[in-house]
């Protein structure tokens, strides 16, 4: 599947930067929550006000190791946290407290599944747990920035791959997956719009057995689908500078998702020398077996897990239960449905069918899913139970949609309950009939071979004049009846 | 091995203080004065010893993940230089 | 009043025979007086320190005040203070308002003291002379032409001078003993991770340590008993008991071993400190304790590993102060880096931006393993010969500076003179051990101070040493000539 365009071979690795899902900072007390006003979360710590100091939170060390667990890493008895130096508006200390040569998450791996459903190890080369910076808001404040430190302090695990990416849908999926396990793991919300899982990837091309090639830096990717963007048009880019005779220049370079454009940054980063060292205000973080074991016994089931149970318990194909199972928001939506329909194997084709693709269209998140899936499950309780029909399940899914309370009030509400009064659909069986004469005798007429076919129309029109509410199957029935006795 | 200006200038950058040319010559006078006192390092025998970073034979202690600092956001911007809706402002940022 | 100790003035407040709004009137009164001359503070607080001492006025008349309810006292101007600035000593911070108090601040008003004011310090304590403060050196007051030392200059000086009973300090190198020599008083380094870092500005976090300076060894008891203690919001102040500082002062020393290293007795010292310190070695042998000559081997590494360390680790601490969130912004800044470079080259003096850019220089690439890691190494072999020593002695006596207070001006050109004050007191700190300072003699009418380190933790043993040298001396208790006519 490592194949190559037009003679070139990619080779990619990823630096994912995870916010974890802790309810205070790293160092800080102050609160992680999205969305508040400027300055409003960044406290004298965050701000680096002389004379503050750091210590660690207990939940973020537990989130890393979790995450360690999940990839097969080895988590350091010891590790260390050091300052990385370098001076810019949102970093308030003017260093980033972070880990470098003793990380708390050592080598792992991820298994991902390619296209053709063969199976690809990607290494992980460590995680490490470190801290945020702020933001930097460019609106124009009289031709200056203004700095906002909320996030600053925020908890991030990064976790950094080995170069055993070899094209933009490998690491696509790698990211998938990766999201699927931290949000099963519950370390992160996985939110990719607030920033909440952020990637940079490592680009560089070569010809099959050269060395490897110069590698840019595609930084701060924040979706999936810009993720895969950014590498066809890196890698596009980088075919083209080497085949006209130019050279990879090492860079970071900036996407912009909306524009689909991508640029060098203009900071110089051969300037940069990080001065890496232990931080003096922080000591060797120990972490001992025991503590290792407990969290290892309360994993949470994570999305492999998941798709067998699904498989198995719930009787869906292997397929079916992968793409319910592999993000855990879907898979929480799909099991909370399948509870409340009582029917797993309807909850699925719903939640893969008409669920999958109103959100596509609308480009929404599950877990922004306007439908409730109590709500989906008393919908699709009302198909099983024959009340209505599955046209008339796709209008009360519609009024779901637009802000409906539950299925039971828009059925009753539109009259929507399937007629299943045989004398009422008798009237209208004999209505069609007797409105049809030529159709009929037509009918009758016909060989044997053609008349299921002819039937149709009948049905059609019965349904039509029920208002789509006659259930189809006694409409069948008296139809078939009808028309084989004579009048 | 004494620093010339080519290293001062670079140290002033990394550190962010700027060096004029009348307190050069000085600094780097300064500066070199002590490398030789810290050269006095080359001669001992540090081989096979494991860096001390710190005194204290110690384990890092940890917070419990409660959100504990209330801030108050008027008092903390009151010592700042610039601010502007609740913003530190500076000079454009370019990235 | 001014010439009680703390201890007296406990006794004298706490049986009410003057009221500390008294005591405070008559310590402001004289703070104003002398600050002209000895410029021992940055800032007086005669508002804040009567409401104080009005409140424990009062609780004195209730009947539940606290140890030190009432004791004026002065702070360190590297102590955050809420409400009151807190510079420093630095152009940089000339205008910061913290909006907290340090822990050690915390704690002493918590036991009762008046705070009285911020005293004058080297810039961000980075000096062994007082000369680098931005609001002028201080004057030691045995000699308005010498140095106080530093960096704790104004609390020595303040004490020395009986403005305040006692005051707080810190200690990187030697900044509170070598100003507690310098000036005649008595001052303790505590054990590293015995009394919290928050709120106390940071020079060199792994061996920064608050301590606290008074006239006898019993007032640095009590203020060290409420200054000590475990701090939840300093990931290096460690959870251990803290003992009854005081009830160990008036053990007897019989069977104490005490080491006397060879290598603080060599070429350099003064041989009137040298005199006054074998002297003070021959009354602790009077009274049971047994000397025992001891090797520290690694003794003249010290202050090449810590002249690496200390500025590694500063250039890091102080690269916050870049004006935007607080503290000196220069005046129209063209771009981000300009912001940057001229905030902090206004802001720092010379010797802050020399070790800043020594730091800088030892930490990048290509130098780590010749400078930082080479230092740390060196630490780890200075710390080794400590706990060798420890396993033969209880204590380690040796002279606190090889010479008496200096002459303004005397070492201004050459840092390196200047840092060889220190090269009795680095070691202690690099290996976080407890150490003290208290005065054992004149030398050219100038104090000069013997050093007790002490094992991890064992600041009582220390203080009882020194208390029972100083019921046998009366070195403590000694004035300034000036103060005391």
């Amino acid at each position: 599947m490592s194949g190559t365009i037009s003679g070139w071979e990619i080779v990619i690795g990823l630096e994912v930067h995870l916010q974890l899902a802790t309810r205070s900072k790293l160092f800080s007390g102050a609160a992680t929550a999205f969305g508040a006003e400027p300055n409003t979360q960044a406290c004298a710590i965050d701000l680096a006000l002389p004379g503050t100091l750091p210590v660690l939170n207990r939940a973020a060390v537990e989130m890393a190791i979790r995450f360690g667990l999940a990839v097969d890493a080895e988590i350091s008895p010891v590790s260390v946290f050091e300052r990385k130096n370098y001076f810019y508006p949102d970093l308030p200390k003017g260093y980033q407290t972070t880990q470098l040569a003793r990380p708390i998450v050592g080598p792992g791996h991820l298994d991902i599944e390619l296209a053709d459903g063969s199976a690809k190890r990607v290494r992980i080369h460590h995680a490490h747990l470190e801290e945020d910076a702020g933001k930097s808001l460019h609106e124009d404040f009289h031709g200056l920035s203004g700095i906002d430190l909320n996030r600053a302090g925020t908890p991030l695990i990064e976790i950094v791959t080995e170069p055993d990416l070899a094209n933009a849908e490998e690491a696509v999926a790698f990211a998938r997956k990766l999201h699927g396990i931290v949000t099963a793991l519950g370390i992160s919300d996985g939110d990719l719009s607030q920033g909440s899982m952020r990637f940079d990837v490592n680009i560089s091309v070569r010809r099959p057995g050269a060395p490897l090639g110069t590698r840019t830096e595609t930084k701060n990717l924040n979706s999936f689908r810009f993720m895969e963007r950014a590498i066809h048009k890196e890698v596009a880019r980088q075919i083209d500078v080497l085949e006209s005779g130019g050279r990879i220049v090492q860079e970071t370079r900036l996407y912009d998702g909306d524009s689909d454009t991508a640029r060098a940054m203009r900071s110089k980063e051969e300037a940069n020398d990080y001065r890496y060292f232990p931080c003096p205000d922080l000591l060797p973080l120990h972490v001992d077996t025991a503590w290792i074991e407990r969290l290892r016994a309360t994993q949470p089931e994570l999305p492999d897990a998941r798709r067998a149970r699904f498989a198995a318990d719930y009787g869906l194909s292997d397929y079916d239960a992968g793409q319910l199972a592999g993000d855990t928001a879907t898979a929480h939506y799909f099991e909370a449905a399948a509870q409340a329909a009582g029917d797993a194997k309807l909850a699925a084709k719903w939640v893969m069918g008409e669920i999958a693709a109103r959100l596509n269209s609308a480009d929404l998140d599950i877990a922004r899913c306007p439908v409730t899936p109590a709500q989906l499950g008393g919908l699709l309780r009302r198909i099983g139970d024959r009340t209505i029909s599955n046209a008339i399940a796709r209008q009360v899914f519609d009024a779901l949609w637009n802000g409906a309370a539950d299925a039971d009030t828009v059925i009753e509400q539109q009259g929507l309950r399937q007629v299943s009064d045989s004398g009422a659909i008798a009237a209208l069986v004999d209505q069609v009939i007797a409105a049809n004469p030529r159709q009929v005798a037509d009918y009758r007429a016909a060989p044997e071979a053609k008349q299921p076919k002819m039937f149709g129309f009948f049905v059609g029109q019965v349904m039509k004049a029920s208002g789509g509410k006659a259930d189809p199957r006694q409409v069948n029935e008296l139809l078939a009846e009808r028309l084989a006795r004579p009048d | 091995m004494a620093i010339q200006r080519a290293d001062i200038e670079k140290l002033s950058f990394l550190a962010r203080i700027d060096i004029t040319e009348d307190t050069l010559a000085a600094t780097a006078d300064g500066i070199n004065r002590v490398l030789g006192l810290i050269d006095q390092l080359r001669a001992a025998d540090t081989a096979g010893i494991a860096p001390l970073a710190h005194p204290l034979d110690a384990t890092q202690r940890l917070r419990e993940d409660a959100v504990s600092e209330t801030v108050d956001r008027e008092a903390l911007q009151a010592i700042a230089p610039a601010v502007e809706a609740g913003l530190y402002l500076v000079p454009k940022v370019i990235e | 009043m001014h010439d009680l100790t703390l201890a007296e003035m406990c006794h004298g407040l706490a049986r009410r025979e003057f009221s500390s709004s008294e005591l405070t009137r008559h310590l402001l009164a004289r703070c104003a007086a002398t600050n002209p001359v000895y410029n021992a503070f940055i800032t007086l607080d005669d508002a804040g320190a009567l409401t104080q001492a009005a409140a424990a006025d009062a609780r004195l008349a209730a009947g539940d005040a606290p140890l030190l309810c009432g004791v004026p006292i002065a702070h360190k101007d590297i102590f955050c203070t809420r409400g009151l600035r807190t510079s420093c000593g630095s152009r940089m911070l000339d205008n910061f308002v913290a909006p907290y108090d340090a822990t050690v601040v915390e704690r002493l008003a918590a036991a009762g003291v008046v705070s009285l004011g911020k005293t004058n310090m080297d810039e961000f304590a980075m000096g062994s002379s007082n000369e680098t403060s931005y609001y002028g050196p201080v004057k030691n007051p045995w000699a308005l032409d010498c140095v106080p030392g530093g960096s704790s200059g104004g609390s020595a000086a303040a004490v020395a001078a009986r403005l305040v009973p006692g005051a707080t300090a810190t200690d990187t190198g030697g900044s509170i003993r070598q100003p507690a020599a310098l000036c005649g008083v008595t001052g303790l380094k505590p054990t590293y991770g015995r009394v919290s870092r928050w709120g106390m500005i940071a020079f060199a976090s792994s061996l920064d340590q608050a301590g606290p300076m008074a006239r006898s060894a019993e007032d640095v008891a009590l203020l060290l008993q409420a200054m000590a203690g475990f701090d939840e919001r300093d990931s290096t102040c460690l959870d251990r008991p803290v003992p009854d500082y005081r009830a160990a002062l008036d053990q007897p020393l019989d069977g104490l071993r005490i080491g006397v290293p060879a290598e603080y007795f060599g070429a350099g010292l003064n041989p009137g400190t040298e005199q006054a310190v074998r002297e003070a070695l021959s009354e602790l042998e009077r009274q049971g304790a047994r000397l025992v000559d001891i090797r520290l081997p690694h003794s003249d590494l010290a202050v090449p590993a810590y002249y690496v360390i200390a500025p590694a680790e500063a250039s890091a601490n102080l690269s916050r102060f870049d004006g935007v969130r607080y503290g000196h912004r220069c005046d129209n800044p063209k771009d981000l880096r300009d912001l940057f470079m001229r905030s902090r080259a206004e802001g720092f003096g010379a010797e802050v931006q020399r070790r800043i850019l020594i730091g800088t220089y030892c930490l990048s690439a290509g130098y780590y393993d010749a400078y930082y890691n080479k230092a740390q190494q060196v630490r780890a072999l200075i710390r080794q010969d400590f706990l060798d020593a420890f396993a033969q002695v209880d204590l380690i006596l040796g002279p606190t500076c090889p010479n008496p207070a200096f002459a303004f001006g005397a070492k201004g050109g050459d840092p390196v003179a200047m840092y060889l004050e220190d090269i009795y007191t680095i070691a202690a700190n690099l290996a976080g051990l407890p150490a003290l300072s208290m005065p054992c003699g004149l030398v050219d009418g100038k104090p000069v101070g013997v050093q007790i380190i002490g094992n991890y933790f064992d600041e009582a043993r220390m203080l009882n040493a020194a208390h029972r040298f100083q019921q046998a001396t009366d070195w403590h208790r000694r004035a300034p000539p000036e103060v005391a006519a």
